[in-house]
């Protein structure tokens, strides 16, 4: 379980985030929602320690990782796995080069079975045979893909995914949110994805954090939020005509 | 200006921490040393040679007297090259192949989000993406110094025997003449120090980077900018130490 205890984060005299507390249980999929400029990013960031919160503490499996130093950081983040929203694959590599990367580093596996994984991984995503490719050669859906083979490569117990859905249809959006559910409950990793995709919202959320001006305005499921009398957080939700109309027919 | 020297510093003891995996970091340091090396080595070999002869002429031209023996057009190639014009013409334009690449690809990863990636593995980034481009560049720019000596002075015999203004023995005999290997410390020195320079000054400027393409080319170009002050101010102080 992953635990933030009032997470204040500050740029300058900018306040990003205003002490966010909040849990993300195992096996869940742990939304955090929010228009642009709510602190989502930030948030997550300040979770996986790529910002320093400005004031509060965040618990992995009940250990401080706010406090600790670089060292001691790594255990905990050889169990991290993060899909970000360019992917960030590494360009010089091969597909499957980005996927063993960790493995290279991290483990005594030999070469074939560093091989082995990365082909099994692949083909969790379903990218049989595109190893050999560069990240060039890759449209964005297979990027996104490759980027979740390069996340579940060490057996992640956290899994860190950041704007699934930028740039995709929503066919490849589905794809990749359901990717993603699937191994949160193949491998029971407690996953926390940064969203503002309502069909991710409603598909996948089984715990759903809204953050509106730096602060978590509200906390529950994909079932209470169509019936929630929280005003911002139905103005997101329901700001499309779509949504609109599907509210007016439940 | 003191806050970014401190953060420079920082990031170079941050650089040379134990690497998570040798043979990994290794493998880097091959990767590096052939593209810093062998990728550079086509336009050392151009310049060299044209250097070499070009000092040649014109110091052939300058030294039109009876009174002077035409030995002494061999030497001064000889010490000019080695002391001057293969060590820093060739930093100069090494930090512009080299330094702006390491500038733009360091860049680009930080933009792209690729080096939180690798934070967030564990991976000690600055070690990973830095360290191994510092020591390709002290080892394989004093090589590419040695080579452009060479070409250098084989640049110079070219021009005595199309010119024929000195002969090529007089030009072999100022070759070997008051040799004083001094010389070949300084340059070898100066080629390390350049090397680093290059080196770290453009990853630092490339590592923090913050924005995007616009930002990725302004750090290329300040990379370049401060390496070449930087080499020559290094020449500087190198010169007036050792010599």
């Amino acid at each position: 379980m992953i635990e933030t205890k009032e997470i204040v984060k500050t740029f300058g005299e900018n306040e990003v985030l205003k002490g966010i507390s909040a849990e993300f249980k195992p096996g869940k999929n742990n939304l955090i929602i929010g228009g642009s400029g709510s602190g989502k990013t930030t948030l997550l960031k300040c979770i996986v320690g790529l910002h320093e919160p400005t004031k509060g503490d965040v618990f992995f499996d009940g250990a401080n990782f706010t406090d600790m130093h670089f060292r001691e950081r790594v255990p905990i983040r050889k169990e991290i796995g993060m899909l970000f929203q360019n992917s960030a694959l590494f360009d010089s590599m091969s597909v499957e080069e980005n996927i063993m990367f960790p493995l290279n580093l991290f483990t005594d596996m030999s070469k074939s079975e560093k091989q082995d994984r990365a082909n099994f991984c692949l083909k969790r995503v379903n990218l049989e045979g595109k190893g050999k490719l560069h990240p060039s050669e890759l449209s964005g859906g297979m990027k996104k893909r490759v980027g979740i083979a390069r996340a579940i490569s060490m057996q992640p117990k956290y899994l860190f995914v950041d704007e699934p859905n930028s740039g995709l249809d929503p066919l490849t959006s589905i794809l990749i949110d359901h990717l993603i559910s699937d191994l949160t409950q193949e491998y029971n990793t407690t996953t926390v994805v940064v969203t503002h995709d309502m069909n991710s919202v409603m598909g996948i959320g089984d715990h759903i954090i809204f953050l509106h001006d730096g602060q978590k305005w509200w906390e529950g499921s994909n079932k209470e939020i169509t019936h929630t009398d929280n005003q911002q957080l139905n103005e997101f939700v329901f700001a499309s005509p779509f949504m609109k109309a599907a509210r007016e027919k439940l | 200006m003191f806050h970014s020297l401190g953060r420079y510093l920082l990031l170079l003891r941050l650089s040379f921490r134990k690497p998570e995996k040798f043979s990994v970091y290794w493998a880097e340091v091959m990767r590096e040393m052939v593209s810093e090396g062998i990728g550079s080595l086509g336009i050392i070999v151009i310049i060299s040679l044209f250097i070499g002869a070009v000092a040649t002429i014109q110091t052939a031209f300058q030294l039109v007297s009876d009174f002077i023996p035409k030995t002494v057009v061999g030497g001064i190639t000889r010490d000019s090259t080695i002391l001057e014009f293969s060590p820093t013409i060739c930093a100069l334009v090494l930090a512009g192949r080299i330094g702006s690449s390491i500038a733009s690809q360091i860049g680009t990863m930080r933009v792209t989000e690729q080096i939180d990636a690798l934070e967030i593995m564990g991976v000690n980034a600055p070690g990973f993406l830095i360290a191994p481009k510092i020591i390709s560049g002290i080892t394989m720019i004093p090589v590419l110094v040695v080579v452009s000596v060479i070409l250098g002075l084989s640049g110079g015999y070219l021009a005595c025997a199309a010119s024929k203004e000195v002969s090529t023995a007089d030009y072999l005999a100022g070759l070997t003449d008051g040799f004083n290997p001094l010389i070949v410390t300084v340059c070898a020195v100066k080629s390390i120090v350049f090397g680093f320079l290059i080196n770290s000054i453009c990853a630092y400027q490339g590592f923090y980077t913050a924005g995007g393409a616009l930002e990725v080319g302004q750090a290329a170009t300040r990379g370049v900018v401060y390496s070449c002050i930087m080499i020559l101010f290094a020449d500087l102080v190198i010169s007036r130490v050792l010599l």
